[in-house]
């Protein structure tokens, strides 16, 4: 199958029925992808397809058929920098034990392209599919409002 | 070497080390690894909790040549048993031998794809003939462990009391629940031995359990830890049991396999949070004199005795709660039942029976017609005054801070804006020792090393992990700070055993202030050594028990903890009196870590330990049957998301202790201490119900209602 991912262009031989979680991580080496349950719980597979945050657990590779997707690994802009969203997460420590972290991130992401200005409460809402264990969630909110617009 | 104030960190959040890595994907964690010819792994465990393994039957009709299989037969040399403190675990069950709990190993499996190995683990036949499991701790007759803790006269004292109050407490089992579920990869190395790299918290642990299950010597048995996304405890004793079967297969298959839990497995089979029942007796003068506190403590370990005599023991030694009384019996046993093991979880035996002291405070207040704010302050511990087992406070003593600090930063109350629901507020005040108990850091004596290159660049040897609490950085900033050189010179060495000294675990609020204390040490007198001698330099430290410490393991009287951490929680929460439900919207947590290393990363243990008691104080309820977790997936054990996160304040108080790292103390268990109980003390502030247990699921606060 053939689709873009993380701004280039992939074409891949996989049974249409494997996940994608799988496809990017096995098949393609893009591990900042990861596993916490497996079945759409945990957020820790989020990645963006067409600009939606999904659980790669619960998509099947076919599925991106032509789709364009980002994972954690095409988040920092070209040139070896972060972005302001990856330098919140380190300054405001919103990164602990980091499992979480690249499926927070694209869903903060996410959430800062459709709403540039939200709420505390919006926030929480917007990640609420995305566990965390190790921060109580507020030193990433924190992060996510010092990036808004 | 540049002034060391102008170079100063600590005290200072300076990025996370590993920070640029975790927010790009680039950390590398177990499951991440890519290792050329690894097989895949699987455990086979048992379906029933008690019972003789009868037999195990391989499919005939099954093609079992590219399936390497492993039964506890195939140990020896090696010896069928998973170390630690005793010998009673087996890392596979015999056949003609005990199942004593549900998903049990019994056999392993190794295949080159994960099809052929679903395909081999469903034509395999285990048969068993059942036992009658004890399920319930009150039903148990074997016991792990008991601990007598007796100051004073109690009897002589409840004679003399005005009113004596007796409660009953019960607390629940609890799932870690970090994120990245357990994993190790094992692989023949070139020593004749096998190296294991995993997720895990103590690579010396596993380093002793694989030497004995694999008959390996020192150097041949190599663990290192990948990036490990969160631990709390549950990487503490339970990787030992990956590691060796992961090893085991390794070495049958003679190629690396790759052994990783899935959540299902993970939340099926390993160790959780120890329940328990606690009950106490205080008597008090009319006045509110505290004269006695009799406590008895029961925990169910499960099926194995894992670290439960540890537990028991750091359970009874905070079961008095903060406070000073003259006269106090704590008797703690631990039993067994054929639960899965329980096993060492954040707070370790301290969030349990101290959420039993802290709710008797309320009761007793209660039945005096006191407030109870006013019996903690009568209460609680000060410079001078002797805790349980008879240990006079004499430094770094913040009970009276952090309440202070606690009531100072909680936000107004505001009234509740629908008929059915109740708004309450509950305070409870907590201590936690720091590092080991008594004489265990005498008895692990830790080291460390600090070495410098001969180009000036310095590495930190230390087997104390990162796994998220921020080690890696706030080593970094000690060393720095303590050798006068700029952060970004000095780096951590990899958690590798072949490489680095036996710090002792990351465990027991240990790593800051001992390890951290012992990487001062070494730091400082490397700098003291590079200004006579030039590098290439390498200095070691090894933990020495101050004189000033002194414990009795017989009669467990004296210094239980070379000092405390303190914290003050006030919660506050809606009750829907309709549905029962609870939400915790506000908790606000003033703790005393001696000195913030690193404050951001000080704030990040406290809000995270406090959603994680949060959790276990409303949502976190494992239901059993036969033996069986019923809600063993992620989809019915439940655990906080951002939206029932309450706001999390977080103020931290520095009354720095002598013997700490600039000052510091540990205080990555204390924020598991204190929200429960004053969840609970809440919701009766809310709904004028007490819950004497936890989780206060929706049922039981409806039950509460009803009956107040």
């Amino acid at each position: 199958m053939r689709f873009v991912l993380n701004g280039r262009s992939v074409s891949v031989a996989a049974p249409g029925s494997r996940r994608l979680l799988d496809l990017l991580r096995e098949d393609l080496g893009f591990t900042g992808t990861k596993e916490g349950c497996g079945e759409g719980e945990c957020g820790a597979c989020s990645v963006l397809i067409d600009g939606q945050v999904v659980n790669s657990c619960l998509v099947a590779a076919g599925q991106v058929e032509g789709c364009d997707v980002v994972t954690i690994e095409g988040l920092a802009p070209p040139g070896g920098t972060l972005s302001p969203l990856q330098q919140a997460f380190i300054e405001r420590g919103a990164a602990q034990c980091g499992i979480c972290t690249p499926g927070m991130l694209l869903a903060a992401h996410a959430l800062l392209r459709d709403n540039p200005r939200p709420s505390a409460a919006e926030v929480r809402v917007g990640l609420a599919g995305n566990l965390c264990r190790c921060t109580g969630y507020t030193k990433i909110i924190e992060a996510v409002l010092a990036c808004r617009a | 070497m540049r002034d060391s104030a102008a170079t100063a960190t600590v005290g200072r959040s300076v990025p996370r080390r590993e920070g640029a890595d975790k927010v790009t994907g680039r950390a590398r964690y177990t499951d991440d690894l890519v290792v050329p010819g690894a097989w895949y792994g699987k455990t086979i465990r048992s379906t029933v909790a008690r019972g003789t393994l009868r037999s195990i039957t391989l499919d005939p009709a099954f093609d079992w040549s590219r399936v390497v299989v492993v039964t506890a037969d195939d140990i020896a040399p090696g010896e069928n048993v998973v170390q630690l403190i005793r010998d009673d675990q087996p890392a596979l069950a015999r056949v003609g031998g005990e199942i004593r709990h549900h998903a049990e190993p019994i056999l392993l499996l190794a295949a080159p794809d994960k099809a052929t190995l679903e395909e081999a683990a469903l034509r395999v036949r285990i048969a068993y003939a059942p036992l009658e499991p004890v399920l319930e701790l009150e039903r148990a007759t074997e016991t792990y462990s008991t601990i007598e803790v007796v100051k004073g006269d109690v009897d002589a004292a409840f004679r003399a009391a005005d009113l004596i109050v007796e409660r009953t407490f019960r607390v629940g089992l609890q799932e870690q629940l970090y994120i990245e579920p357990q994993g190790a990869i094992a692989q023949p190395n070139d020593r004749g031995g096998i190296t294991v790299i995993g997720s895990l918290q103590c690579p010396y642990y596993v380093h002793r359990a694989l030497k004995r299950a694999l008959a390996l010597n020192d150097e041949q048995a190599v663990v290192i830890q990948a990036e490990t996304g969160g631990g709390f405890g549950g990487k503490e004793e339970y990787p030992s049991v990956v590691a060796i079967h992961a090893a085991l297969l390794a070495r049958k298959a003679g190629r690396p396999v790759r052994l990783i839990y899935d959540r299902h497995e993970d939340l099926a089979a390993t160790t959780k949070r120890h329940p328990g029942v606690i009950t106490h007796r205080t008597g008090v003068r009319r006045d509110g004199t505290l004269l006695a506190q009799d406590v008895e403590i029961v925990l169910d370990g499960g099926a194995y005795c894992t670290l439960t005599p540890v537990v028991l023991s750091r359970a009874a030694i905070h079961a008095a709660g903060p406070y000073a009384c003259p006269n106090v019996r704590i008797r703690a046993r631990a039993v067994a039942t054929h639960t899965p093991p329980n096993g060492a979880f954040r707070g370790f035996g301290a969030p349990q029976s101290l959420f039993a002291a802290e709710l008797m405070v309320e009761h007793v207040a209660e039945r005096l017609g006191k407030p109870s704010l006013d019996l903690r302050r009568k209460w609680m511990l000060r410079v001078g005054d002797s805790t349980a087992t008879g240990q006079v406070l004499t430094e770094s003593v913040s009970a009276e801070l952090v309440l202070d600090a606690a009531l100072k930063a909680a936000p107004p109350i505001r009234p509740s804006a629908h008929p059915s629901v109740r708004r309450g507020r509950g305070l409870s005040l907590v201590f936690h020792g720091s590092g080991f108990t008594g004489s265990g850091e005498k008895k692990l004596s830790g080291k460390v090393a600090v070495a410098c290159t001969k180009s000036g660049a310095f590495t930190i040897l230390t087997a104390s992990t990162e796994i998220g609490q921020g080690t890696k950085t706030i080593f970094s900033q000690i060393a720095a700070d303590a050798l006068g050189v700029p952060l970004d010179q000095v780096t951590v060495g990899a958690q590798d055993t072949s490489l680095v000294p036996d710090s002792g675990p990351t465990v027991a609020s240990r790593t800051a202030m001992i390890v951290g204390g012992l990487i001062h040490d070494a730091a400082t007198a490397l700098r003291a050594r590079l200004e006579r001698e030039p590098p290439p330099l390498r200095v070691e430290r090894t933990y020495v028990q101050p004189d000033t410490v002194h414990w009795d393991d017989e009669t467990y009287r004296g210094d239980a903890y070379p000092v405390y951490g303190w914290a003050c929680t006030i919660a506050d929460v809606d009750v829907d009196t309709a549905t029962g439900e609870v939400r915790v919207t506000d908790v606000v947590t003033a703790v005393d870590c001696g000195k913030a290393i690193h404050p951001v990363m000080a704030e990040g243990q406290i809000e995270g330990g406090a959603l994680q008691a949060v959790g276990w104080a409303t949502i976190e309820e494992i239901k059993m049957k036969d033996g069986r977790y019923l809600n063993d997936r992620l989809a019915t054990y439940l655990i906080p998301t951002a939206l029932d996160a309450p706001r999390l304040k977080t103020i931290l108080v520095e009354n720095p202790y002598s013997g700490g790292p600039f000052g510091a103390k540990g205080i990555g268990e204390l924020p598991m201490d204190g929200p429960a109980p004053a969840i609970i003390a809440a919701i009766h502030d809310a709904t004028g119900a007490w819950l004497d247990e936890v989780p206060a699921t929706p049922e039981k606060v409806l039950t509460a209602c009803a009956s107040s």
